[in-house]
């Protein structure tokens, strides 16, 4: 008994010591990172004392603030188009007597496993043989593109577990199909809908590779802007916009559960 | 008073009947139960009540209206689930509040309402609650708020304790009694368990595959099962098959056959008029015949049979003991009255004798198949072999 216990205890802490270098591999770059951003020095070698001054120069940069501009919007845009389809495809996709249902999830799951630089060569391609011009209308295409697929899914692996019962009773109560959705559908979808926005929203942020065959001159986001500098050499100021985009990020999640609880408690 | 009609109700799923043309009348404020197995249709039945089934044929009708083809949001008529089915982004006050918030009662009234009901159910002080905070009794109640708040003229009950434990199930059962008289209305209620059934109900309706097979108060069916399956499902019951040998003003004498090719005479009441020679069941619970190790005396009421004790079943509130006739065996249920018994416990393999009223033999106009058998021993309680029982 004792020897098991003690097995057990072994066990658990040989579990901690992994996870935690696990965590520590993780996040040692990040912290790093953030550090270097205060590094008042031209390169990432040694630290020379703290400063200010790379965030100030991104705030000065206008090409900065111009991708910034750019990727935001793009974003905006693509996880909103992209969250809608998302969500009519999922309650289209619940009718299970549906003939072709099988067929199109088998076309929806497919994009999540083609190589981002398949996908990007190929819409390159499709807006060349068009005629399109590229600029931020064929990004914004591109990244509903990749991002629907997402977003069906994550709606519809919600909608799989609902309780139709719950339809039942409500529509028992009196309610009519139009308040049954909106007071018992929706709101239980919602954490979904919201999950797959936030997922296009982060899929959309940091794409390069699509991005980048899809952006054509002088349409740049945030991405496509840091690769190009990095080439350049200049690191600094790229170290302080990466550490505003987690702050950011981080901001995000926190809120959009705050957001997610008084949005369903108000409907 | 407005009474709920069901008239030659038909419902099949790709073919297969599932209700198969159910006619009842149930009178206003009366709790009524459908019970049956599993699978005799008694949800597709309620369901159709509620609206959530179409039927294939037949009419619902609730006072002078012909609820058939409403959809169910316009039903006079509310549910509660098997699973309860609560809104689980909702607390237990906007549950309830639920059905008046769709028909956009003022906030007051809402108010004023839900406590009233939540005061019924006695969840007045877990009203901020959600349904994942709740046990399942608590849920329950809940559920039996949010229908109720809607003044329906019938409230279907489709095995609302089945997910509860015995004691709670007991419990919840005299508590739905009470809200049933309290507000006054119809409740249907659908349970496979005839205790159940038998304790709650005004009257009962037996559903053997889609049909209504007998309906009346519970001690009506218990009493005088209208066909075997009735008699079998419900409580407990010895089958015997017989045939008709002599006919009396009040009574008739019955053949029974033991099985080992030998047979027995008893005498009967009857119901309905059997012809001479013909063949019919008798049905004869348990707990109508005495069991002694002495010979009764001499009385012309009374049937007597000679038999062995094969098994005995302390079942704490009586003793039940299965005593083989011939190659039948018959199940005798004795109580632990000190008055009832013998100087020394009956034992094992003794020769004992058993003997009932002529009234309570009870027949059954229908032939019965041996293989139904007598004894079922999965629905016997705890048996300890080879113990001395029924200790006196
Ligand atoms: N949606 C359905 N599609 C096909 N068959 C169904 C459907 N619903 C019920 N049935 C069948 O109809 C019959 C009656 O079902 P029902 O659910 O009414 O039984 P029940 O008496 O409520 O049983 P239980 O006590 O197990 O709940 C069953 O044989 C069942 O398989
Ligand atoms: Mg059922």
């Amino acid at each position: 008994m004792l020897r098991m216990s003690q097995l057990k205890r072994t066990y658990q802490g040989l579990n901690l010591t992994l996870f935690t270098l696990v965590m520590v591999f993780l996040y040692i770059p990040i912290v790093i990172l953030v550090i270097y951003s205060f590094n008042d020095a031209k390169i990432v070698t040694s630290w020379k004392g703290f400063t200010l001054n790379y965030y100030l120069r991104l705030w000065e940069n206008d090409a900065i603030k111009e991708a910034l501009r750019n990727t935001l919007l793009i974003a905006g845009l693509s996880t909103f188009i992209s969250t809608v389809f998302g969500v009519l495809a999922a309650l289209g996709l619940e009718n299970k007597r549906f003939s072709g249902r099988k067929g199109l999830l088998a076309l929806i799951y497919t994009p999540l496993v083609i190589p981002d630089i398949l996908m990007g060569v190929s819409l390159a391609l499709l807006f060349n043989f068009t005629r399109v011009n590229t600029g931020m209308l064929t990004v914004l295409i591109a990244h509903i593109t990749f991002c629907v697929s997402y977003t069906i899914i994550v709606v519809q692996s919600r909608l799989e577990g609902f309780d139709y019962s719950l339809v039942e009773a409500a529509m028992d109560l009196g309610a009519k199909p139009a308040a049954i959705f909106m007071k018992i559908k929706f709101p239980l979808m919602l954490p979904g809908i919201v999950a797959a926005a936030l997922l296009a929203f982060t899929l959309s942020i940091d794409d390069f590779i699509i991005t980048f065959f899809t952006s054509g001159r002088g349409f740049d986001t945030l991405p496509i802007y840091v690769e190009g500098t990095i080439r350049r050499g200049a690191i600094t100021t790229i170290n302080s916009l990466s550490t505003l985009m987690i702050a950011f990020t981080l901001f995000l999640v926190v809120v959009t559960k705050r957001v997610r609880k008084t949005l369903i408690s108000s409907l | 008073m407005t009474e709920i009609r069901i008239e030659n109700l038909s419902k099949d799923f790709d073919g297969f009947l599932a209700v198969d043309d159910v006619n009842i009348a149930i009178p206003f404020g009366e709790l009524y139960s459908f019970l049956g197995p599993s699978g005799c249709g008694k949800t597709t039945l309620l369901r159709m009540i509620a609206g959530f089934e179409i039927p294939r044929s037949g009419r619902i009708v609730l006072g002078e209206q012909d609820i058939t083809d409403l959809p169910p949001y316009k039903r006079p008529v509310n549910t509660i689930f098997q699973n309860y089915s609560l809104f689980p982004h909702m607390t237990v006050f906007d549950n309830v509040a639920f059905g008046l918030h769709i028909r956009k009662t003022p906030r007051e009234d809402i108010r004023a309402q839900v406590h009233k009901m939540l005061a019924l159910v006695k969840m007045e002080d877990q009203a901020s609650k959600y349904p994942a905070q709740l046990s399942g009794g608590q849920k329950q109640r809940i559920a039996i708020a949010r229908a109720l708040i809607n003044e329906p003229k019938v409230l279907l009950l489709d095995e609302p304790l089945a997910a509860l434990d015995l004691k709670l199930r007991q419990h919840m059962l005299i508590e739905l009694m009470n809200i049933h008289d309290a507000v006054g209305i119809t409740f249907i209620y659908v349970t496979h368990d005839q205790s159940e059934a038998m304790s709650i109900s005004d009257r009962v309706a037996v559903m053997e595959n889609g049909r209504i097979v007998q309906s009346g108060p519970p001690d009506d069916i218990y009493e005088r099962p209208a066909s075997i399956f009735s008699a079998y499902f419900i409580g407990e019951t010895n089958l015997f098959s017989a045939e008709v040998v002599g006919l009396e003003d009040e009574y008739v004498q019955l053949k029974c056959d033991s099985g080992d090719g030998q047979s027995f005479e008893i005498d009967s009441t009857f119901h309905f008029t059997p012809v001479l020679g013909q063949k019919l069941t008798v049905s004869l619970r348990p707990e109508k015949i005495a069991i002694t190790r002495g010979k009764p005396g001499n009385q012309d009421d009374f049937n007597v049979l000679r038999g062995t004790i094969e098994d005995i079943l302390y079942l704490g509130t009586h003793t039940q003991y299965i005593v083989k006739v011939g190659k039948l065996r018959v199940r005798v249920f004795s109580q632990h009255k000190r008055v009832y018994f013998d100087e020394k416990a009956l034992d094992w393999e003794e020769p004992v004798w058993l003997f009932w009223h002529d009234t309570d033999t009870w027949l059954i106009n229908e032939i019965h198949e041996p293989d139904q058998g007598n004894i079922n021993p999965e629905s016997v309680g705890s048996i300890q072999r080879g113990k001395r029982a029924g200790a006196n």
